[in-house]
C-alpha cells in the first residue's frame, strides 16, 4: 500500500478509535465499520481536511449467505483534493436497518434505493426508499444468490385479455449450469484429513 | 369572482419519447410550465447484468460490457479487464496498452460525437446529427477492422486485446484524425454561437463545484463546474501517463459549459490518438501467460500442452485469486468503476459495475426543479444519458 494512504489510515484510526477495523484490501485502504457508528465515521471521513472525501463515487450491497449477518453494504469514497480512494465496509442481516447516508451524500439516494431493490437491504431515515430498477409490483429480492437467475415470473401480451399478464416461468429447455470449475486445483475432498492427523 | 382552484399539473414524459434518450419515464409535476418535482423511473432496460457476470466466467462476462453504455462499449470493457488484471496481477505488453489507449480514445470521440450531435437535435439543430453520423460510421469502420464488430467489440480481454491490428490501420487512422478537426469546426460553426441554441443551453442546469461533488458527479459533468479532475490524469492507467494532453474546464457548469468541455475533449483526444499511432511499439498485445491468454492457432496445431491450454481456457476459464477491488477508468460519460469480488473460482462472486450516468440521472431532479418544462429535455441532453449503463 502507498505510503500516503497508510499515514490515512492511521490518521483515521487516531481520530475515530476503536470503531473502525483496517482490512486487508491489497493496494486499497480498506475499514470496516459498525452500523452504530457508520454515520460518524462517514461524517468524519467527509468533513476532515486531511480526508476530504467529499464524493460517494458507489454504495452497493454484497451477498454471503454464510456469514452470521449475510450482508455487506459497501462504500467507495473519493477525495478529488488528496487523490485518495477508500472504502468502507459494514454488515447487517435481513432485518436489521442500516442507518441511510442520503444526508450527507446526496448522491447515496438512489444507491441505497438500488441496494434495497436488489439485496432488500433496509436503510433507516431514508427519504424516499420505494424500488428502483426492478419491475413494478415486483416481489423478491434478485441479487441475494438464494434468488435463482431465471426468475419466478414472466410475463407475455395475452390478446384476449388485451394486457400483459405475469405467469410462473416455464422453461421449454431446462435450466443448465455449466461447471467446469476443475476439482483437481485447490483443497481436495479429504485434505483436511491430512492436516487434522 | 371566486378564486380559480390551480392545481400542479402531472405529467407523463416517455418513456418512448424521442428526447428521453431510449427508455426513461418522468413523472413530473408541473405548476404551469414551470417544473415542481421530477420522479424519474428507471429500470425499463434492466437486464440483470450484474446476476449474470456472477454465474458467467470472467471472458464471458466481457461482452456483458459491451451492452452497458453501447455508444463506447470500450472503454467499459476496459475498466472490467483492468480489475480481472489487478486480481490476476498480471502485466500488459506495451503494445496492448497502446491499443487500448487509442481504441478508449476513438470510443471517446464516438460517444461525443453522438452525445453533441443528439444534444443539438433536442434543442433544435438537426444538421449536426446528420454530419456526426457520417464519422461515427467512419470510427465504427475501425472498430469493425480491428476487432469484427462494429459495436459490441468484446476487444480488451483481461491480459491485452483480443488480436492484432490489421495491417495498415494505424495510416487511416492517422488519415482520419488529420481531417477530423475540420468536421469539428463545421460544427461549432452550427452551434457555439448560434442564438437558439445558447437561449437554450446557457444558464440552464447550473451546478456549483459543492453540488457536483456531494451528488457523486465525474467526466464532464463534472469538469463543467470547474473541477480539473480526470482520472487519465489523476489515476493513469495503462499508458495514459506518456501522453501528452490538456484536461478542458468550464466556468459557469450549466448545458452550454458541459457542451464546450465535451467538444475540447474531442480535440484532446485526437491529440492522444496521434500520439498513440505515432508512438505504437511492436511486440505481443496479449499478456504471453497462456494461463489467462489462449494460445496461437498455429501453436496449437503443433503442441500438445497448448492444445490443453486452449481447450481448459474456453471451458473453465481461469481461476482468480481470491480478492477485491474497486478499479474506474475515465469513460466518457464519466467514471465507469467495477467493483469485483473475487473469491478464489473461475467466476466472479460479485461484480457490482458504477455508471456515471446514475448518479447524473439521479440529480435530475435537483437540476431541473424551478426549470421549465423545455429546460428539463435540455439538461437530459447535456448529461449524456445511455440507458444500457443506467438500468444494467
Amino acid at each position: 500500500m502507498d505510503e500516503a494512504l497508510i499515514d490515512l489510515a492511521e490518521h483515521v484510526e487516531a481520530a475515530v478509535g476503536e470503531k473502525v477495523a483496517r482490512e486487508d484490501g491489497g493496494e486499497e485502504l480498506v475499514l470496516r465499520v459498525g452500523r452504530d457508528a457508520l454515520l460518524e465515521v462517514l461524517t468524519f471521513l467527509r468533513d476532515d481536511a486531511n480526508c476530504h472525501f467529499k464524493c460517494l463515487v458507489d454504495l452497493c450491497g454484497v451477498d454471503y449467505p454464510e456469514h452470521p449477518e449475510r450482508f455487506e453494504i459497501v462504500y467507495n469514497l473519493l477525495s478529488h483534493r488528496h487523490n485518495f480512494r477508500i472504502r468502507i465496509k459494514t454488515s447487517t442481516d435481513e432485518d436489521a436497518p442500516v442507518p441511510s447516508v442520503s444526508g450527507l451524500f446526496s448522491s447515496a439516494g438512489w444507491f441505497e434505493r438500488e441496494a434495497w431493490d436488489l439485496y432488500g437491504i433496509f436503510f433507516s431515515d431514508h427519504p424516499d426508499l420505494r424500488r428502483l430498477l426492478t419491475d413494478y409490483g415486483f416481489e423478491g429480492f434478485p441479487m441475494r444468490k438464494d434468488f435463482p437467475l431465471t426468475g419466478y415470473v414472466e410475463v407475455r401480451y395475452d390478446d384476449e385479455q388485451k394486457r400483459v399478464v405475469y405467469e410462473p416461468v416455464s422453461l421449454t429447455q431446462e435450466f443448465r449450469t455449466f461447471d467446469y470449475l476443475s476439482p483437481w486445483e485447490g483443497p481436495l475432498p479429504g485434505d483436511e484429513k491430512a492436516e487434522s492427523a | 369572482m371566486a378564486e380559480a382552484q390551480i392545481r400542479n399539473y402531472t405529467l407523463n414524459f416517455g418513456p418512448q419519447h424521442p428526447a428521453a434518450h431510449g427508455v426513461l419515464r418522468m413523472v413530473m409535476e408541473l405548476d404551469g410550465e414551470v417544473v415542481d418535482r421530477i420522479d424519474p423511473h428507471i429500470g425499463l432496460l434492466h437486464r440483470g447484468t450484474e446476476k449474470l457476470i456472477e454465474h458467467k466466467t470472467y471472458l464471458q462476462a466481457v461482452p456483458y460490457f459491451d451492452r452497458l453504455d453501447y455508444v463506447a462499449p470500450m472503454n467499459q470493457e476496459h475498466a472490467f479487464a483492468l480489475a480481472t488484471e489487478k486480481l490476476l496481477g498480471i502485466d500488459v505488453p506495451e503494445r496492448g496498452q497502446y491499443i487500448r489507449v487509442l481504441f478508449s480514445e476513438i470510443s471517446r470521440v464516438l460517444n461525443h460525437l453522438l452525445n453533441l450531435t443528439a444534444f443539438a437535435l433536442d434543442v433544435g439543430a438537426m444538421t449536426p446529427m446528420l454530419w456526426g453520423f457520417e464519422q461515427r460510421e467512419l470510427l465504427m469502420e475501425f472498430y469493425e477492422r480491428a476487432s469484427g464488430a462494429r459495436l459490441h467489440a468484446a476487444y480488451f480481454r483481461p491480459g491485452g486485446v483480443h488480436q492484432d491490428l490489421p495491417e495498415g490501420m494505424l495510416d487511416d487512422i492517422a488519415e482520419w484524425a488529420s481531417a477530423f478537426p475540420k468536421f469539428v469546426a463545421d460544427m461549432e460553426a452550427l452551434l457555439n454561437e448560434n442564438r437558439i441554441f445558447k437561449q437554450r443551453t446557457v444558464d440552464i442546469g447550473h451546478v456549483s463545484l459543492e453540488d457536483a461533488l456531494d451528488w457523486g458527479f465525474s467526466g464532464p459533468m463534472l469538469r463543467a463546474s470547474g473541477v480539473p479532475w480526470d482520472l487519465r490524469k489523476a489515476q493513469p492507467y495503462d499508458v495514459y501517463d506518456r501522453m501528452d494532453f490538456d484536461i478542458p474546464v468550464g466556468k459557469n457548469g450549466d448545458c452550454y459549459d458541459r457542451y464546450l468541455v465535451r467538444v475540447e475533449e474531442m480535440r484532446q483526444s485526437l491529440r492522444i490518438i496521434d500520439q498513440c499511432v505515432r508512438d505504437m511499439p511492436g511486440g505481443p498485445v496479449v499478456a504471453e501467460t497462456n494461463k489467462v491468454a489462449p494460445p496461437k492457432r498455429g501453436e496449437m496445431k503443433q503442441s500438445m500442452e497448448a492444445l490443453i491450454h486452449h481447450f481448459k481456457l474456453y471451458t473453465e476459464g481461469y481461476r482468480v485469486p481470491a480478492g477485491e477491488t474497486y478499479t474506474a477508468v475515465e469513460a466518457p460519460k464519466g467514471e465507469f468503476g467495477v467493483y469485483l469480488v473475487s473469491d478464489g473460482t473461475n467466476k466472479p462472486y460479485r461484480c457490482k459495475i458504477r455508471a456515471p450516468g446514475f448518479a447524473h440521472l439521479a440529480a435530475m431532479d435537483f437540476l431541473s426543479r424551478g426549470h421549465m418544462l423545455a429546460d428539463s429535455v435540455a439538461i437530459l441532453g447535456a448529461m449524456d444519458i445511455v440507458f444500457g449503463e443506467i438500468d444494467r
